[in-house]
């Protein structure tokens, strides 16, 4: 069936702010789905809140709004666009419930807009729980027993009728949100009252625990004619009960055989043409280890992260087909654009094996628990591609960059026998560490199968990497064992860390007996058919048949790696504009990088892509075979940065600023040194090593102080510290995470934070905008709340900035990006912080300037002037608009972490509001990031004693919106004397009903919280917080964010919300 | 202990040897199949051939004797990238290793057979060897190679005598020309007796017994080396028993009725092959494994039309012959391995038993 010609103009809707459970593969499905729309003629008007995405770029779609993902948005929007129909299923649960929730208003129909891709119905049938089971049971798929509840008192009734454990799964939520399984009634109790709180329809499913069974998933394709096809399978090697986000998966399944393969690939089949999917689905089940049992689990009808590693790990273009689906196209009219000689209606053949390994934030929350449940805690993933298992798993582990390289970066060798036994009865983030330890102790496979459920023989091939360890710590290193040592991808680091030799010694050894990388082509077909898509991945002891004599000049592009806190999605926009920029110059591109939700990744971004991890090792493999002329790290993060010296050593150019200039940067005394001669003032500040030495700096400068290691990542372990308690406590966090580089204490200023991003040339400068944050310094610039153009400083200040920046460019010779973060105490400027590279404003700050920062900078970069590319050097104009970048978090998903606000980063995502007022734009931020208010008009608030004086003047605010405050007993005190009505509600550690229940009674709007600075001695406001979120209720740590919110509710009409075409910017 | 792989042109892959360490020489193919390994070594049509599995872990899940397609393996040679160290199934009887040890086929495990599958897609299907021996030159061993051909090889794969399945419904005889076990099994299931007889029966003795249908299983070699087996099909096309037919049956009804057959460059062999139906125009994933096609330019439309087509390269998939209740698939219905969406093809077969009984 052709294209369906009444189809002229499509809303995408993306899926906002990276939250955990909805993060980077949303922006990769809807770009590859604008894109495909748009290859067809088709008008596309974008939504999406999240500025950092590549979906929101004017050359992606036509028309682009970046505006909070309400109903009423997405309604006012179809009434100024007019589009003939709405794609909803590209982004994520978020779209979908959006969608859902328009149909069922009636406002489609009345506005003859229809849903292309998958119907009302179909969603309906597939995401209601009770639909879901009978049209399951019509068909005759089997579900575990279950039942949607929409109360305790029927939970527990049910739960008792089919005994425990019971897995609880609360309806339309994302990433699992509120699941989890309960033992006993107590546990029940609790999840439950959350579960049913956090479901869009208050609904619950309380069903038969199938934990320990093999969860294996399908991604199945169908179209409107009824072609249905399997794209890809893929066996979770952690069995049921930790969420598929959060397991190592591996793709194809390797414990299944083709009678298992078979009956789950012909069931999945059934299941979408009986819920008349058309477009992409993703279907789960549950696998009895010992029979022919199986269970449904989920059907997800639309795209999804499964589906987006499903597409890397085959080459298969999921979103892209499934938007030609959504046209009307049939599978067999849509080419395969990897073989470029077959249809998309065929199922991809691996002839590899797959591995994806979550990345956990539990570096980020040290106080957060580590296990694994059926709530999703991965901010991002890693893929990696071998011709064997073993392989796939040690490349895939050395990409996390979680200073992991082996089954050895744990140590758990001080555990007994017995202790490890009772260890591997916790599901956490190091369980196959574990599992290796327990191998080295002796335990057999039945003991740890019998513990973990694991399938023994994903515990052989962990015993494979153990034999290996062993066999180069205890034999000669002969070619032959150096060889299989190789083949499955032990890095040279390792074998010289065992073998008691230096990397270079082994590296010597392997060129000199012929041990090097080839690579071997992603092509969906095993060869079976020429693909053109050069997509590849590294082997030991193959041919190699990448092709590399293209006769054009080459760059070396390197990605930002996994998703995580600090480093997200903005970096993969940075890559993916630089990689274009460079074609548009006639350059080659290739890109290096290993996370499958990107759109870096896509095989048609770049002009090879390598699935490769970032180590030095890796890199150089692909250096050695592809020489190129140059690589770009600015664009990164710094997984790229980190590689420049390697890149150096291995003889390659490295574009734009150099890296002796990225050091001085970084590196405190040259830092000094050049800030001196450009006459810059910064905080005064030591470098230290020892605890002793932070101590004595400290009490120099004078509390409070920043201790913070140098080369972090969003601020990780950077915390102000008001007494040598604190700093003693830093300190030894510090020196817990592997740390080669020095600790810095700096004076904390307590002013206002800007912020800039500026392209230089090596003489001229130009800056798109300044950008001020809200909060106070002392927040993490990715936690705050930034705000384009800077309202509230003076323009001496903003010509200092200019001017700052621009002595600062030059002296560090910056070609290309940089970003510098500002302190302003009145008039005076003070450098924080310098970074040679992109950042993660840069994004944000190209869209809503319209100036494209990334392209720019990458042709200085090639050597063209600014001058010449039709800039007028230095602080561009402001617009007539304002912007604000608002983080998002996902503490909710996370138990245990603390969410109060810090130095150190700990936000997952962010949202923009654009408005003609600050207010409007401001109150859009905040819708955006989910805080619409007011709902019951309570409030709580309990501040420290500095923040008591502003906490007066707000309190005095919301009292006039209308607001009842609650508050503890100092605040409540100092509320009262300046005649603001408060109810005082009693502390945590006093009797009921005190603050705790106030919370959990569900009608509170808002906690104000602010802690006290330094580490918290007292527990209780963790507690408040972690309650406060865990109920649902929006808590702000910060007095300055508080002000900002009731600015922004005091002046806007939440009804008369006006809408921004930024591609018309 | 090494083994090698030696191509009639020249490339020599070495690695490990598996299985029986005796010397063989086979047409070498490539399965793209990512399970169904013991489907694959026991489907009769790989008589003949050495297969290379171009999915690298093989074995994981063991061997269950009760998958087996027929009584025993059939390749000559089996060619892989890595056998599992140990198999894991919760029916797993034995493991890939003692399997193909036991029925002494030699194999090569631990060569790069991606780029093997390369050669064999540029250059098309070729002869090979698996040997343990180290050749000091190939001057001697590849004018061996290239005279080496499948020859007749449906008798040795056909069954010795007739066998009945019993049931009470339609009564099927199923012409074994290397028929794989689930083409009975699919049929016993619905309800038919199913008789199976061997290759080298006439055309009179099966008609004699008055079957309510014919199935011509799938098979191996040449479809034009069957010249004898081609007379007796010819005898019953023209009979008006509803007849069914699967790959090298397909292939033999049009060689019978006057249509001619090609070798393909590498033949179709694997679990992922779109098929259209013409009369639908759906599109259905296939298990495949054929060497030869049926050239779709020698059809007379009086006798037989295009039913299915492969989605990718056009050949052609399935025959409708005109004014006959004959309907003949190149592909496998019958799975084992690979997808069952065709196996409706049997219902449909049933249907036209039904029809023709009743009428």
């Amino acid at each position: 069936m052709p294209k369906n010609p009444s189809i002229k103009k499509v809303l995408v809707i993306g899926s906002g702010p990276i939250v955990i459970g909805q993060a980077a593969e949303f922006d990769y499905a809807g770009t590859q789905a604008c894109r495909s729309l748009k290859e067809e003629g088709i008008e596309v008007v974008l939504l999406n809140s999240n500025p950092a995405t590549i979906m929101t770029d004017k050359d992606i779609a036509d028309h682009v709004y970046i505006e909070p993902l309400t109903v009423e948005v997405v309604e006012r929007l179809i009434i100024e666009e007019k589009p003939d129909s709405v794609l909803p299923t590209l982004g994520g649960q978020a779209g979908l419930n959006l969608a859902m929730e328009l149909e069922e208003r009636g406002f489609l129909k009345e506005h003859n807009v229809r849903l292309i891709g998958t119907t009302s119905e179909t969603i309906k049938k597939a995401e209601d729980r009770l639909e879901f089971k009978s049209t399951m049971e019509k068909i005759g798929e089997p579900v575990a027993a279950s039942l949607v509840v929409e109360s305790l008192e029927d939970g527990i009734a049910f739960a008792n009728k089919i005994g425990y454990p019971v897995v609880l799964r609360p309806a339309y939520t994302l990433g699992g949100s509120g699941g989890g399984i309960a033992h006993n009634q107590e546990e029940l109790e609790e999840i439950l009252a959350n579960g049913l709180r956090l479901s869009r329809v208050g609904q619950v499913l309380v069903e038969r625990c199938i934990a320990g069974w093999k969860e294996i998933e399908y991604e199945v394709m169908r179209d409107s004619a009824g072609n249905c096809i399997t794209v890809c399978n893929m066996e979770n090697i952690d069995p049921v009960g930790v969420h598929t986000g959060d397991s190592i998966v591996v793709a194809p399944s390797q414990t299944l055989g083709d009678k298992e393969y078979q009956m789950l690939r012909t069931s999945a089949l059934n299941i979408i043409s009986e819920l008349n999917i058309t477009g992409g689905c993703n279907v789960q089940y549950a696998l009895h280890p010992e029979s022919f049992e199986y269970c449904v689990i989920e059907v997800n009808p639309r795209v999804s992260r499964s589906s987006a590693l499903a597409s890397k790990a085959t080459g298969y273009p999921i979103a892209k087909v499934a938007a030609k689906i959504a046209l009307g196209y049939t599978l067999d009219e849509i080419p395969n654009a990897i073989t470029g000689q077959t249809m998309a209606s065929f199922e991809p053949m691996l002839d590899y094996c797959v591995v994806k390994l979550p990345r956990l934030p539990f570096d980020k929350f040290i106080s957060a628990k580590r296990t694994l449940t059926t709530q999703m805690k991965a901010t991002g993933e890693v893929m990696a591609i071998c011709d064997n298992f073993e392989g796939a798993l040690m490349k895939a582990i050395r990409s996390l960059e979680q200073h992991v390289d082996s089954l050895m970066s744990y140590d758990f060798t001080a555990l007994s026998r017995e202790e490890i036994l009772k260890q591997l009865e916790v599901v956490d983030d190091r369980r196959i560490w574990l599992i290796a330890e327990a191998i080295r102790k002796g335990i057999s496979y039945e003991e740890i199968h019998a513990i973990t459920k694991i399938d023994l023989w994903f515990i052989d091939k962990i015993a494979i990497l153990v034999e290996m360890e062993q066999a180069l710590k205890t034999q000669e290193l002969t070619a032959e064992l150096l060889k299989e040592a190789k083949r499955v991808e032990f890095p040279d680091n390792v074998i010289a860390r065992l073998t008691g030799r230096t990397e270079e010694e082994i590296r010597d050894m392997r060129y000199a007996n012929g041990i090097t990388a080839a690579y071997k082509m992603v092509d969906t077909c095993a060869a079976e058919f020429a693909a053109s898509t050069p997509y590849y991945y590294s082997v030991f002891g193959s041919e190699n048949e990448a092709e590399t004599d293209s006769g054009r000049k080459k760059v070396l592009v390197l990605g930002s790696g996994p998703i995580r806190i600090g480093q997200g999605i903005e970096f993969d926009f940075c890559s993916v504009h630089c990689t274009w920029a460079f074609s548009k110059e006639g350059y080659e591109t290739i890109i290096i990088n290993n996370n499958p939700e990107t759109v870096s990744t896509d095989f048609d971004i770049a002009d090879k892509l390598y699935f490769e991890p970032l180590t030095p090792e890796d890199v150089e493999n692909v250096v050695r075979l592809e020489k190129p002329d140059g690589a770009v790290v600015q664009f990164g993060g710094q997984t790229a940065i980190k590689l420049t010296e390697a890149l150096m050593k291995m003889g390659v150019p490295i574009l734009g600023t150099s890296a002796e200039n990225v050091d001085a940067a970084e590196d405190r005394e040259l830092f000094d040194e050049i800030l001196e001669k450009c006459g810059i003032p910064r905080p005064k500040g030591h470098t230290v090593f020892t605890a002793e030495e932070a101590k004595k700096a400290a009490n120099e400068l004078g509390y409070p102080v920043l201790v913070r290691p140098s080369y972090v990542l969003g601020g990780q372990g950077m915390q102000i510290a008001i007494n040598d308690k604190d700093v003693e406590e830093f300190i030894g966090i510090i020196n817990r995470i592997a740390q080669e580089h020095p600790i810095l204490v700096d004076k904390y200023l307590q002013g206002k934070e800007i912020e800039v991003d500026a392209v230089c040339d090596g003489e001229d400068i130009l800056i798109p905008g300044i950008m001020e944050h809200i909060e106070r310094a002392g927040i993490h610039s990715g936690d705050s709340i930034s705000v384009y153009p800077a309202g509230s400083i003076s323009d001496k200040v903003k010509a200092t900035i200019e001017e700052y920046t621009r002595r600062l460019a030059r002296s560090l010779h910056v070609i290309g990006l940089i970003n510098i973060q500002f302190i302003a105490v009145g008039d005076e400027v003070y450098v924080i912080e310098v970074n040679p590279r992109s950042s993660r404003t840069v994004p944000y700050i190209s869209k809503v300037t319209g100036i494209p920062i990334v392209p720019l900078a990458t042709r200085v970069i090639l050597g063209h002037k600014i001058k010449d590319l039709g800039y007028q050097p230095g602080l561009q104009p402001e617009a007539d608009y304002y912007a604000v970048k608002m983080p998002v978090f996902s503490f909710e998903k996370i138990r245990g972490a603390d969410i109060s606000l810090g130095p150190e980063m700990k936000s997952t995502g962010e949202c923009l509001g654009i408005a003609k007022t600050f207010n409007e734009a401001l109150y859009k931020a905040f819708l955006g990031a989910g805080i619409r208010l007011p709902k019951h008009k309570n409030m709580i608030i309990t501040v420290r004693d500095e923040d008591k004086e502003e906490a007066v003047e707000i309190a005095k605010r919301f009292e006039a919106l209308g607001y009842r405050i609650y508050a503890t007993k100092g605040t409540a005190r100092a509320l009262l004397e300046a005649d603001v009505s408060v109810r005082l509600t009693r502390k945590l550690e006093q009797e009921s009903p005190n603050i705790l229940d106030l919370i959990l009674g569900h009608k509170i709007d808002l906690v104000i919280d602010t802690p006290s600075q330094g580490v918290e001695h007292s527990h209780d406001g963790f507690i408040i917080r972690r309650n406060a979120i865990e109920t649902g209720v929006n808590v702000l740590t910060a007095i300055d964010t508080a002000k900002a919110l009731v600015t922004s509710l005091e002046n806007t009409d939440a009804k008369a919300l006006t809408l921004i075409d930024i591609a018309k910017i | 202990m090494k083994a090698f792989l030696i191509l009639e042109d020249g490339h020599v892959f070495t690695g490990t040897s598996i299985g029986a360490q005796r010397e063989v020489i086979s047409e070498i193919v490539f399965n793209t199949s990512m399970t169904g390994y013991l489907e694959v070594l026991t489907d009769p049509s790989y008589a003949g051939q050495a297969v290379t599995m171009t999915y690298p872990l093989i074995g994981n899940y063991g061997i269950c004797y009760e998958d087996m397609e027929s009584e025993r393996p059939w390749p000559d040679g089996y060619i892989v990238r890595e056998l599992s160290r140990i198999p894991s199934n919760f029916r797993s009887q034995d493991t890939i290793q003692n399997f193909l040890e036991k029925y002494e086929i030699p194999g090569i495990a631990g060569i790069d057979t991606r780029a093997l599958t390369k050669i064999l897609r540029e250059s098309g299907t070729m002869n090979g060897m698996i040997t343990t021996k180290e050749y000091e030159s190939l001057d001697e061993v590849l004018p061996r190679l290239k005279a080496y051909t499948t020859g007749k090889v449906v008798e040795k794969v056909t069954c010795r005598e007739k066998k009945v399945l019993e049931n009470d419904g339609l009564k099927v005889a199923l012409l074994d020309l290397g028929a794989k076990r689930n083409i009975a099994r699919s049929l016993h299931e619905r309800g038919c007796q199913v008789t199976v007889y061997p290759a080298g029966t006439k055309a009179e003795e099966i008609i004699a017994a008055k079957p309510d249908g014919i199935m011509l299983s799938n098979g191996p070699g040449d479809p034009k080396e069957c010249t004898s087996i081609i007379e007796e099909i010819r005898k019953l096309y023209e009979t008006d028993i509803p007849i069914f037919a699967i790959c090298l049956g397909h292939q033999l009804m049009a060689l019978a009725t006057g249509a001619d057959t090609y070798k393909l460059k590498y033949g179709h062999r694997g679990g992922n092959h779109p098929v259209r139906d013409l009369e639908t125009g759906k599109v259905y994933i296939s298990s495949q494994n054929h060497g030869y096609a049926v050239d779709t330019k020698s059809l007379d439309p009086a006798v037989a039309v295009p039913a299915f087509e492969n989605v990718n390269d056009g050949t052609n998939e399935g025959l409708r012959y005109t004014g006959k209740n004959i309907f003949t698939v190149q592909f496998h219905p019958e799975a084992c391995p690979g997808p069952q969406d065709s196996s409706y093809l049997f219902d449909r077969f049933i249907h036209t038993m039904e029809v023709k009984k009743n009428a």
